[in-house]
């Protein structure tokens, strides 16, 4: 966990009494909707179909057991009971209250939590792998960087007030959990020759209208340079990026229209006059921001404890265990994905009683903390494998325990049309139909991993472009039509999916889904062969003849 | 399907409404004919040509600290005067999401 000094909760508070008296000054009209909704957006509220919607940030996707609790609060005293969890490391809250939006947020600020960084066209909420700092092998943890990252470019006035939105994704580890290939700056930590830490940098990712894949623009950046070199990016896209068509302001148009050679160009000739300035960045600051996360005290346990052996004659624990728990950086110590995914259940959604038993949860078995990742699932990092079999029987009491992460029925989904005022068309119905569809574990084992993304509309939040299977909703003549994609991936080896036909309409969706998935199975060349893996040796061409063949 | 924030020309092609959210708490409204905001779609003022739109549409508008976000809307108007949504995402304003929300209310 980070602790939070003076002028975090100082800031943090501040915010609040500022959030107020703005709310205050709209309800009696002296702002108009004008002048407030930029004010509003500062601090994570839209205005969507039935209400305000309340968009929260966790920060690289650590949470506190008690920070829980208060998100649980929040969601039982001014919404309806339930939050959702989105795929950049936020919550959103549906059915907000302007009027009441300032004692959420002060609620929230008691616990160091807030909505800044959540919407509008500023520095997004930093985003990082949810095993930071547990994953086996990772070079170090990337939180650390996301907190310096976070704490520089917080209200920071050059970054507050840019063409587009900006999002930044930090990984440490081979296995890229943060899809930092899909975002405006992705870093990847690593050692160079002399063993210092740094980071590849990549630049120009992102999905919505024009996806494109995040090109490198430079190998190693130290990691005393970080901030500088973010910073020169940051001011030739403030420079050059267009702020006369929203559609073309993201700056990985700026770097797609430049070239990745001028654009680098032009950085590193911003670089060389900033690099060696006030943003170069002391170890101590590092040891300073190292030193407030602080890590459990774990114990000294076997490898396979006696408790771990004996459940493992239960095959719904092993199915489980084998889906769920993943290999930790500690002897005797698992990470245990939390599938928020269950069967007919609308993705990333948890209910506040949810919330507040899976903090307890993580008191009693995780060191009291919860970690958000972007596929729309929780994690609890630190689980000694003795009390795997107890966290198990805790979880699935509460509806937490589906044995489907990766599998083809984690799927990734926008609110869509069902909340969101941007949407063309529903995702929550589609994904919770496709969940009804492949809920037998054996057959969902059977396929393997299989990423389905489902987005509403062009804006691709469900981030369609880069699911194995994408599926992208539009209206045509009135009516929800879906487009179908095959061959994303948003990791290492991340690329966009290609189309396999002309749009299905809504009752179809599952069906063709399940074509496709006939047609892997018959495809693959053996068990292990990934659909995604089919997809790339193969091509689109026999699952578009399988899919359309009878349509 | 037209975002509202993008409707700049008006042009109906039949029955509509002017509908926003309600500032303070956001819920669904529509403009009345007594230059009020209803959550009941029924009290909805009804429109027939652009002209009437438009006036009801600025007037909505200036009424910025009762709701945010009016825009036109298609409605379907029965033989018996019952008026329902013109579209799936008014439909869905108005009668809520078409799934079940986790916590019942």
């Amino acid at each position: 966990m980070y602790a939070y000094d003076e002028i975090d909760r100082t800031l943090v508070n501040e915010r609040v009494s500022e959030f107020r008296d703005q709310v205050k000054r709209r309800l009696s009209g002296e702002l108009t909707e004008d002048e407030f909704k930029i004010l509003r957006l500062q601090n994570g509220v839209y205005l969507q179909l039935h209400a305000y919607m309340f968009r929260v940030a966790i920060p690289y996707g650590t949470l506190a057991s008690n920070q829980l609790r208060r998100l649980a609060h929040v969601a039982r005293k001014y919404d309806r009971g339930y939050g959702h969890f989105t795929t950049r490391q936020n919550i959103q809250f549906n059915w907000i209250k302007l009027a009441e939006l300032p004692d959420a947020l002060a609620d929230l600020a008691e616990v160091g939590i807030h909505a800044m960084q959540t919407s509008g066209n500023n520095m997004r909420n930093v985003t990082s792998d949810q095993w930071a700092g547990v994953a086996p092998g990772e070079i170090e943890d990337p939180r650390i960087w996301s907190e310096l990252i976070r704490q520089h470019t917080t209200l920071h006035p050059e970054f507050s007030f840019l063409p587009r939105k900006f999002k930044i994704a930090i990984t440490a580890s081979d296995h890229d959990r943060a899809a930092i290939r899909i975002h405006d700056i992705g870093l990847r930590l690593i050692k160079n020759e002399k063993g210092e830490t740094g980071f590849e940098v990549l630049v120009g990712g992102g999905l919505g209208r024009t996806p494109f894949i995040a090109k490198t623009i430079k190998h190693f950046v130290h990691g005393r340079d970080i901030l500088s070199y973010i910073e020169a990016i940051l001011r030739v896209y403030n420079q050059y990026g267009r702020r006369d068509n929203i559609y073309k302001a993201r700056i990985k148009i700026l770097v797609h229209e430049l070239g990745i050679e001028k654009f680098s160009r032009e950085v590193e000739e911003e670089w060389q006059h900033i690099r060696n300035s006030s943003l170069q960045i002391d170890d101590e600051v590092i040891e300073d921001i190292r030193s407030r996360f602080t890590y459990p005290a774990y114990e000294k346990l076997p490898h396979m404890p006696d408790e771990l052996r004996q459940a493992a004659a239960d095959p719904d624990f092993e199915a489980w265990r084998k889906n769920s728990v993943s290999p930790h950086k500690v002897q005797g110590y698992s990470i245990v994905t939390i599938s928020l995914k269950p069967t007919g259940g609308p993705p990333g959604d948890a209910t506040a009683e949810q919330m507040d038993a899976l903090a307890d949860l993580a008191d009693k078995y995780s060191f009291g903390e919860i970690r958000v990742g972007h596929e729309q699932n929780l994690a609890l990092p630190h689980v000694a494998k003795r009390d795997l079999p107890a966290l198990w029987k805790a979880l699935d009491k509460l509806g937490l325990a589906t044995p489907n992460v990766n599998l083809i029925t984690d799927i990734i989904a926008c609110p869509g049309l069902d909340y969101c005022s941007l949407a063309n068309a529903r995702s929550i119905p589609i994904a919770q139909e496709l969940t009804r569809r492949f809920a037998n574990h054996e057959l969902a084992n059977l396929i393997g991993r299989l990423h389905i993304n489902i987005s509403g509309c062009i804006n691709a939040c469900g981030h369609h472009h880069v699911g194995h299977i994408g599926i992208l909703g539009v209206e045509k003549n009135g009516e929800e039509v879906y487009q179908i994609t095959i061959g994303g991936r948003a990791d290492e080896s991340a690329a966009l999916g290609n189309l396999i036909g002309p749009g299905v309409k809504f009752d179809e969706v599952a069906d063709v889904v399940e074509d496709i998935v006939e047609a892997y199975l018959a495809l693959r060349e053996r068990p292990e062969e990934l659909f995604i893996d089919t997809v790339k040796r193969l091509g689109v061409e026999p699952f578009k003849e399988r899919v359309y063949a009878t349509r | 399907m037209t975002s509202p924030l993008e409707q700049k020309k008006i042009k109906i092609a039949g029955p509509s409404v002017v509908t926003a959210n309600r500032t303070w708490d956001g819920i669904v409204v529509y403009r009345t004919a007594a230059q009020g905001w209803s959550a009941d779609l029924s009290e909805a003022a009804i429109v027939r040509n652009s002209d009437e739109a438009k006036a009801l549409l600025a007037e909505s508008v200036a009424d910025d600290v009762g709701a945010v976000g009016a825009y036109i809307a298609p409605v379907q108007v029965a033989e018996d005067g019952k008026v329902e949504p013109g579209n799936l995402r008014e439909q869905i304003r108005r009668t809520g999401v078409t799934i079940g929300q986790p916590v019942q209310v």
